[in-house]
């Protein structure tokens, strides 16, 4: 009898294995299977292009030039450790001669490496999203609560919304160099230029999602703050803002993918360090790697771009208060 | 016996329209007393809501006015406490928070923390929802969130409470429940009230007087009927009583005879609601 439960158990629990398949199978392997069929279709098409910098790279080639890329980095951070080694090698002998010796330190000239390039563009990139998100969303607040302010931005924000940065560029970098003089800068003039440009041209997507979200708010829940009298602050603090956070969030998520896609396009045509310009060296610099390296940053870009999107999800599910919503 | 604590003089509201401005109501009078039960009944878009809103301060009459304790009415406030038709609770608040967000507004300077936590806590345990006071609006059922937005309004100890279909959207069980919850709280706290209902049995069940309104455009007060009913009622004995079935017909014959709609069943020919215009105002 014992032994029959046994064999029901062990069937059923086969069964239930079946269809964790299924849904592994749903969930995995058939992302992967797309994502092979693409690889073969790119290894045939690359075979038939024919550039003057050599045939155009496979993904064997590129996966080769992502290995060289990683090869550089840690070869260039191996450079640096030493230098600083031999530096300290130096100097404590220098001081053990003589503990008065003026000992002098120096910076490592570091060459940027791919990896460096990436930190570069995602710190220029979060830095021009944040000041954009500190300008659009109080802004947005603004026009989505009142009618007249609306009015009155409107016209500006329609037109400054659909300018590409490669308008604006040229103006920031004047402006930029007029404006910010400084003998000692702080922060570099092309990391200025870069960020003023992303703030351009990502405000507007948040703005406009935060104030067609604000204007949206719920006419029942407006009353109930008219009946409680709450001040303009608590109004917007328990009211306004829980209710428009979904459209603000579908906002900063448009704007940080514009932000991205904006920075490199700056990078390459302004020459301010980060991915675009990578890419626009490799170009010029037109080597039989070149291709191989550009492809590997492409996939780069959209391996981060994607990252951003991931990561304002999850903020997006810890901010709201709705915690069944679906957030895709 | 009683002074007039609220007043409706001369009340009348009319809405800019494209063509020209649309009277929605028109010579409300209406002397309510302290501790009195009002309801209003009437045909929908015959401004039952106009009038409460107007009340409440939420929309401001064209012509006449409401004084409550001898001070007019001019926008809206706690004092005139509103339970809205579909409970209206932020949905991002417990039911908690929700009445917290109330309480600390009337009562911030004059109660201590503690006191504001027990003041919250003993109108949720009035409406029996002490056991579900933290959770949100999403997880409770239709009633529950009526009872806490009955809370919320009951808690800032206003001087009139004005109710808007409170159990309109409420299954008929339900409805029945909370309405014996609601007799039994003004009862004990003797509240003023002014309900606005659909339902006959409910408005004789409840009132002490019931204010039937005519049809719009320019719709004003029909008929009072005074509900001379001895408290408590119990709806199971009442449901027997000849008295109550002489003022449930009262009110249907007006309803249905004095103010029949002349529309054909299924007709949208409506004459403009209030709603509908209110939608032209905001524009």
């Amino acid at each position: 009898m014992n032994s029959a439960i046994a064999v029901k158990q062990k069937w059923q629990s086969l069964r239930f294995g079946k269809t964790e398949l299924q849904a592994l199978s749903k969930a995995v392997l058939i992302p992967i299977a797309g994502l092979l069929i693409f690889l073969g279709i790119w290894h045939l098409g690359a075979q038939q292009v024919d550039t003057s910098l050599g045939q155009f790279p496979g993904p064997a080639e590129v996966h080769e030039q992502w290995n060289n890329l990683l090869a550089e980095h840690t070869a260039e951070n191996d450079r640096e450790a030493a230098f600083y080694e031999r530096q300290q090698a130096r100097n404590e002998k220098k001081l053990a001669a003589n503990p008065d010796a003026e000992v002098r330190w120096r910076e490592f000239n570091r060459r940027p490496t791919f990896f460096d390039q990436i930190t570069t563009s995602l710190v220029t990139v979060m830095t021009g999203f944040l000041l954009a998100t500190a300008i659009a969303i109080p802004v947005g607040i603004c026009i989505g609560l009142s009618n007249t302010v609306y009015r009155a931005l409107n016209p500006i924000i329609q037109i400054f919304k659909p300018v590409s940065p490669l308008a604006w560029l040229p103006l920031v970098t004047m402006v930029v160099s007029a404006v910010y003089v400084s003998d000692d800068p702080m922060l570099a003039k092309s990391f200025i230029t870069s960020v003023v440009t992303v703030t351009l041209c990502c405000l507007w997507p948040t703005m406009i999602n935060t104030a067609v979200g604000v204007a949206s708010l719920n006419q029942d829940l407006q009353n109930v703050s008219r009946v409680l009298r709450l001040g303009w602050f608590t109004h917007v603090k328990t009211i306004v803002l829980p209710s428009a956070i979904p459209m603000m969030f579908t906002g900063l998520r448009l704007s940080l993918g514009i932000a991205w896609m904006v920075l490199i396009a700056a990078e390459m045509l302004a020459q301010n360090p980060g991915l675009g310009k990578f890419v626009w060296d490799e170009f010029q610099n037109g080597s039989s790697n070149s291709l191989g390296r550009i492809c590997v940053a492409v996939l780069m870009i959209g391996f981060i771009g994607f990252l951003l999107d991931r990561a304002l999800l999850l903020l997006q599910s810890w901010v709201n208060w709705d915690k069944t919503a679906v957030v895709r | 016996m009683h002074n007039i604590h609220l007043e409706l003089s001369q009340v009348g509201i009319s809405f800019p329209t494209p063509k020209g401005p649309f009277c929605a109501l028109q010579d409300v009078n209406l002397k309510i007393k302290q501790g009195e039960f009002v309801s209003l009944i009437g045909h929908s878009g015959c401004g039952k809501s106009t009038v409460l809103n107007i009340v409440a301060g939420l929309y401001q009459a064209t012509t006449g006015g409401v004084i409550l304790k001898g001070r007019e009415v001019t926008e809206p406030g706690p004092e005139r406490a509103v339970v809205f038709q579909n409970h209206s609770l932020l949905p991002w608040l417990s039911a908690y928070q929700n009445i917290e967000l109330a309480v600390k507004r009337v009562f911030g300077r004059q109660k201590s923390r503690a006191e504001m936590r027990d003041w919250i806590e003993h109108n949720l345990q009035l409406v029996q929802m002490g056991h579900a006071m933290h959770k949100k609006p999403d997880e409770i059922s239709g009633g529950m969130k009526q009872r806490v937005g009955i809370a919320r309004a009951l808690a800032m100890e206003p001087q009139v409470l004005l109710m808007d279909e409170p159990f309109g959207a409420l299954d008929a069980l339900t409805r029945a429940h909370l309405q014996d919850s609601l007799m039994d709280i003004q009862a004990d706290l003797g509240n003023t009230v002014i309900m606005i209902t659909h339902d006959v049995d409910e408005a004789v069940l409840l009132s002490d007087r019931i204010v039937m309104m005519s049809n719009g455009p320019a719709a004003t007060i029909g008929e009072i009927l005074d509900v001379d009913l001895p408290r408590p009622r119990d709806r199971l004995a009442l449901a027997d009583n000849v008295d109550y079935n002489h003022y449930r017909s009262a009110v249907l014959r007006f309803l249905y005879e004095k103010q029949k709609k002349v529309e054909p069943i299924g007709s949208k020919r409506d004459a403009p609601s209030t709603r509908k215009a209110d939608a032209h105002h905001a524009a």
